[in-house]
């Protein structure tokens, strides 16, 4: 009964902090990088609190004391699934992905009607639950990595695509004359205008795909995989009942993520330098 | 015309691609099954031999048409072996998911919209949950769902629910920002309330934000139905892993399709909505 009223207690409190924070100085750097921390923090504690107070089972929810301690002791096998999971399934596929949907673009664009065929189907094809060929690509390339690599390359093949011919047709009328006027030539045009224009929405896409990428990893093991990888782990540990370590790989799976996208983001400040939106 | 031959020219070139990859992917198998038998097979013979085959590696389009005729007009629809059966097991899931996450997720923005501290705390984590492969934690929500006794529909529904909840939320709070200062202000001077300014203003204007995040979030729905159904018994998540278990390709692939084809109209269908909606308050561009 104390952990709840603990709960309660520490619940209320932090509202209040945070709302007086807010209040008094939200436009402050540092109030805004306090408060949503806080507010994490606050949801961590109340969780544990609840969890000890209606002694709720392990099976169901572990606290995430239980989680911090096996994420902690189990750090060689987490770092064997990430490797499995991300380095060889994920990022093998985004790079293949992103490359041959970037060179596609590239070899499209001076067909506008290979263009237009290809756009409607691009966009058709990027709104449909792809991760269902996982099935398929484990059955083609076996249990291992490639399989994890195919999913994701069909994943992120199209919204790469896609926002790649449309950033390419993002520079200005004005600027493809002057390039003309300088005599320039199609690659010479592309290379230095068109392509660096395009580089705020090739960087949306692959943003995009980053997401999808590990999704994809993560699904097509749960189809079958070695016995490692962060899906397979998953779909293990629930047989296993081990809901601690299935909350380990998804705090893992969340850092990778988030750090995957704070790379490509970091990576498009420097190429992107020029653009209204990364100027503060 | 103009807009439609390009799309069938590509539709098309994907098509003939696939013959020409599953003559490319089944021939072996046809090949080793006439060196088994002693005979040699060539030209047309071959070339039909690999789209007739009960598991090919890669069935031809006209088998999974066939697989799709079959599983939808060749069954009762009540039958273990009908798409319309699984799929709508998939389809209440998804549906049931979509309006309680779009729901919340509404009802969250609203709140983050008009309590500063709400946004500060909480906007950075839905925002950082865009990045996080969520679908990750569907089949551990499924087992312990199933623990708490919930029925598999529920289970199917608050796994949708989760992963749609996250666009809406980020699309309705930049929805319910639009309005600009100068229209914020004009309801000032009507002595407008809170309660009002959201009615009149705030929530008419964010409707193409809230389109875009639905057509994002019925899509993420019926991905985590279907992922939420592959330890279920039924549903098209079902028949793809039941599929892959058994070698079936031919299932495989109709419920891909089948599968896409309900993705296809969910889309279009809430496109058809926004358009109509859009239309009527004045808004279509």
């Amino acid at each position: 009964m104390s952990w709840l009223i603990f709960a309660v207690v520490f619940w209320l409190v932090a509202w209040g902090v945070n709302s007086y924070a807010a209040r008094v100085a939200g436009r402050n750097r540092w109030v805004r990088l306090f408060v949503p921390t806080l507010f994490g923090i606050t949801v961590l504690v109340v969780w544990e609190a609840v969890i000890k107070g209606l002694q709720v089972s392990p099976i169901i929810l572990p606290p995430p004391s239980a989680i911090g301690a096996k994420l902690a002791s189990s750090l060689p096998v987490l770092w064997g699934d990430l490797v499995q999971t991300f380095f060889k399934g994920a990022l093998s596929g985004y790079l293949i992905g992103c490359g041959a949907a970037v060179l596609v673009a590239v070899a499209i664009d001076r067909s506008p009607f290979l263009q237009r065929g290809l756009l409607p189907v691009g966009n058709f094809v990027a709104a449909l639950p792809i991760v269902g060929i996982a099935p398929i690509m484990v059955m083609w390339f076996g249990f291992d990595w490639q399989s994890k690599a195919a999913v994701v390359v069909v994943m992120v093949f199209f919204p790469v695509l896609v926002n790649t011919v449309a950033g390419l047709s993002a520079s200005d009328r004005m600027q493809r004359d002057l390039m003309a006027t300088w005599g320039a030539s199609y690659w010479q045009g592309l290379w230095k205008l068109r392509l660096p224009a395009a580089m705020p929405f090739i960087f949306n896409g692959l943003k995009i795909a980053g997401t999808l990428a590990l999704i994809g990893a993560i699904v097509a093991e749960f189809f079958g995989s070695p016995t490692r990888g962060m899906g397979f782990r998953i779909t293990a540990e629930i047989g296993q009942l081990g809901l601690d370590m299935i909350w380990a790989e998804i705090a893992v799976a969340a850092l990778a993520g988030s750090a995957f996208y704070g790379l490509i983001a970091l990576i498009e400040r420097g190429v992107t330098f020029w653009h209204p939106s990364q100027r503060n | 015309m103009n807009r439609l031959l390009p799309i069938l020219t590509v539709v098309a070139a994907i098509v003939v691609l696939w013959y020409g990859a599953a003559v490319w992917l089944n021939g072996p198998w046809v090949q080793d099954q006439a060196a088994r038998a002693g005979v040699t097979v060539s030209g047309m013979d071959f070339v039909g031999q690999t789209m007739t085959q009960d598991r090919p590696v890669l069935p031809a389009p006209h088998q999974v048409i066939k697989g799709l005729y079959d599983g939808v007009a060749g069954q009762a629809i009540t039958s273990k072996k009908s798409l319309i059966y699984h799929g709508w097991i998939t389809l209440s899931g998804t549906l049931l998911g979509f309006v309680i996450g779009t729901g919340l997720g509404i009802l969250l923005a609203v709140g983050i919209v008009h309590n500063k501290a709400m946004d500060l705390s909480v906007m950075p984590w839905a925002i950082a949950s865009q990045m996080i492969p969520i679908i990750a934690i569907a089949p551990m929500l499924a087992v312990v769902m199933n623990s708490l006794g919930a029925s598999g529909i529920v289970t199917k529904a608050i796994i949708s629910a989760y992963l749609s909840f996250f666009p809406v939320v980020v699309g309705m709070v930049k929805g319910l920002r639009s309005p600009d200062a100068m229209q914020l202000d004009l309801l000032r001077t009507y002595s407008a309330g809170e309660a009002t300014t959201l009615g009149k203003l705030r929530l008419p204007s964010s409707m193409p934000y809230l389109f875009a995040s639905l057509k994002v979030g019925i899509a993420a729905s019926l991905v985590g139905a279907i992922v939420g159904e592959l330890n279920q018994p039924a549903g098209l998540g079902a028949r793809l892993l039941s599929g892959s278990y058994y070698g079936q390709t031919v299932q495989i692939w109709a419920a891909l399709f089948a599968a896409a084809t309900m993705a296809a109209l969910l889309v279009v269908g809430i496109g058809r909505i926004e358009t109509v909606t859009l239309r009527r308050m004045g808004m279509a561009r």
